[in-house]
């Protein structure tokens, strides 16, 4: 079943740049589709787009069945529920004046019994967030800390607690672990792929990292100056058919 | 290195220093519950112009009322309006700072271009036109401080609000599907309680000195209310003979404005400790 579906995206800036050409693709329930490009060719304004933080000049952008371009703030908050993210940077996603606990619980607290979950429980604040520090694996004592007294792996921990806590369809991972060492970057994407089959989640994973896209998605995307150039299954990767850029790509990881 | 222990040792100097205030003022509050005995506006013509003694610890001034009495009650009156007049200007001027920058775009223009134009008014100006339209009392010297002073707090509001707001914790807030409303109270606020709090601190000071002044040319409070301005002018034709009678309160107003600068100073250092630079 389709869950988000791009036709025809297309973004300009201001000063006339076209950052998205023609964007089509979908991306199926419970799937992680991986999206690959270098700095600057239009990853991160695809992710905002889909995010709805920014409007796109033209196409469509369906999620669950319904164009999301159109709507108002108002109309968007109940999918703004099933369409979470995670960013690059997680020590600016985190309020820096804001204990952890309070930052894990804040989209559960505006949501309430809206939030509709299936997997966790709210019982009470403490129990909750408990229970999400367990799902990424974090030590509850933690909770109780700001985030600048957490590391950078543990910051991009609670930054996906709190991007599951609503328990969404689609989480948009935009880079998520490129601010990270490489013992930080395997072991969350290591987590990230547990969870998706946990909580039955769907990702769509941004990355300039070839070989990270690789290990977590079944269809790779790979874009080039605002277009995508190449779409396959992931088992394919090594195919004869492979776009020349793509085989760059796979030459630089090799 | 040396400037780091110099700079610890100010920093405790400034607490002894605020916590001595505290006491002080502790102790008058104490002193005026328990102990005061005159009426501010009692007069007595046959005790005017006392000098100290035990009976009255300031003298008497020129209609026999008891110094220290007309001091200690004044300083509700200037203090307490002074606190009034700030906290209505904060009340006012932080939402509508975290509004317009919140908001950006066209509604920040609108409502700080509103903001520039209370801004082109100097307070002694609105203060005496406003007592011309309104006429003298200490009430009307309140509206005219909080027209005048609000504006510096919906700017500095605005202005952190506008750095904040471009934050990526903002935009998960968002993401997240918090309703403005919530991003306002819950994410922005607390990054402006130290801003704020400096700012207030360093204006109760200003606020005090303008209640005084305008008090003292006759805008303010209206004789016999003890407000320590008004008690500076009431004071004035006996300056030569009794100048004691202008000293107390004038060392009043010193005193107050340089422990509110001093807090000021105190909180300024305390919030300048970054949490966030990680």
């Amino acid at each position: 079943m389709t869950l988000l579906k791009l036709k025809n995206v297309i973004k300009s800036y201001s000063n006339g740049v076209n950052v998205l050409k023609d964007i089509n693709f979908s991306l199926e329930k419970k799937q992680c589709l991986g999206l690959v490009g270098e700095s600057g060719c239009g990853k991160s304004t695809l992710a905002r787009c889909v995010l709805q933080l920014d409007n796109i000049d033209g196409g469509e952008i369906q999620f669950n069945g319904v164009s999301l371009q159109d709507l108002n703030e108002r109309e968007l908050k109940p999918h703004r529920k099933n369409l979470q993210a995670v960013l690059q940077n997680p020590s600016s996603s985190l309020n820096p004046k804001l204990k952890i606990r309070e930052s894990l619980i804040d989209p559960y607290l505006q949501f309430g019994n809206q939030a509709c979950l299936k997997h966790f429980h709210y019982t009470n604040e403490e129990a909750f967030v408990t229970q999400l520090m367990e799902a990424v694996e974090l030590p509850d004592a933690l909770a109780d800390r700001y985030p600048h007294e957490l590391s950078g792996g543990q910051k991009q921990r609670v930054t996906i607690a709190r991007a599951i806590s609503l328990e969404p369809s689609l989480i948009v991972l935009d880079e998520p672990t490129s601010s990270l060492d490489v013992l930080s970057q395997a072991s969350i994407l290591k987590l990230l792929t547990g969870l998706r089959e946990e909580l039955d989640l769907s990702y769509l994973f941004i990355s300039h990292d070839l070989s990270a896209v690789n290990t977590m998605s079944q269809q790779i995307m790979v874009m080039r100056d605002g277009s995508i150039v190449d779409h396959f299954s992931q088992e394919n990767i090594f195919s004869e058919q492979r776009n020349d850029y793509t085989k760059e790509l796979i030459s630089l990881f090799e | 290195m040396e400037t780091s222990e110099s700079n610890s040792y100010r920093m405790r100097f400034k607490k002894i220093l605020l916590i001595g205030a505290l006491v002080v003022i502790a102790g008058i509050a104490v002193y005026t519950f328990l102990v005061l005995k005159y009426d501010p506006s009692f007069v007595n013509l046959e005790e005017r112009l006392l000098p100290a003694s035990l009976e009255h610890p300031l003298g008497t001034d020129h209609l026999g009322r008891d110094v220290l009495t007309r001091i200690l009650l004044g300083s509700q009156l200037t203090v307490g309006y002074g606190f009034l007049a700030l906290l209505l200007a904060v009340a006012i001027g932080v939402p509508f700072g975290i509004f317009a920058g919140f908001k950006g775009g066209i509604v920040d223009r609108i409502l700080m271009r509103i903001a520039d134009a209370f801004l082109s008014f100097p307070d002694t100006i609105v203060a005496i036109v406003l007592s011309g339209l309104l006429g003298a009392g200490i009430e009307n010297l309140l509206i005219a401080i909080v027209i005048v002073k609000w504006v510096n707090y919906a700017r500095l509001v605005r202005s952190t609000v506008v750095v904040e707001r471009q934050k990526d914790y903002i935009t998960m807030a968002k993401i997240n599907g918090l309703s403005e409303r919530r991003i306002m109270v819950k994410h922005l606020f607390p990054h402006l309680i130290g801003h704020v709090l400096v700012l207030a601190s360093l204006d109760l000071g200003k606020i005090i000195l303008l209640i005084s002044s305008l008090s003292y040319i006759g805008l303010g409070a209206q004789p016999p209310a003890p407000e320590w301005g008004a008690m500076l002018n009431e004071a004035r034709p006996y300056f030569q003979s009794v100048p004691e009678l202008m000293v107390f309160p004038g060392l009043a107003i010193v005193t107050v404005v340089l422990f509110s600068n001093l807090l000021g100073d105190f909180l300024r250092d305390k919030f300048d400790v970054k949490k966030e630079v990680a």
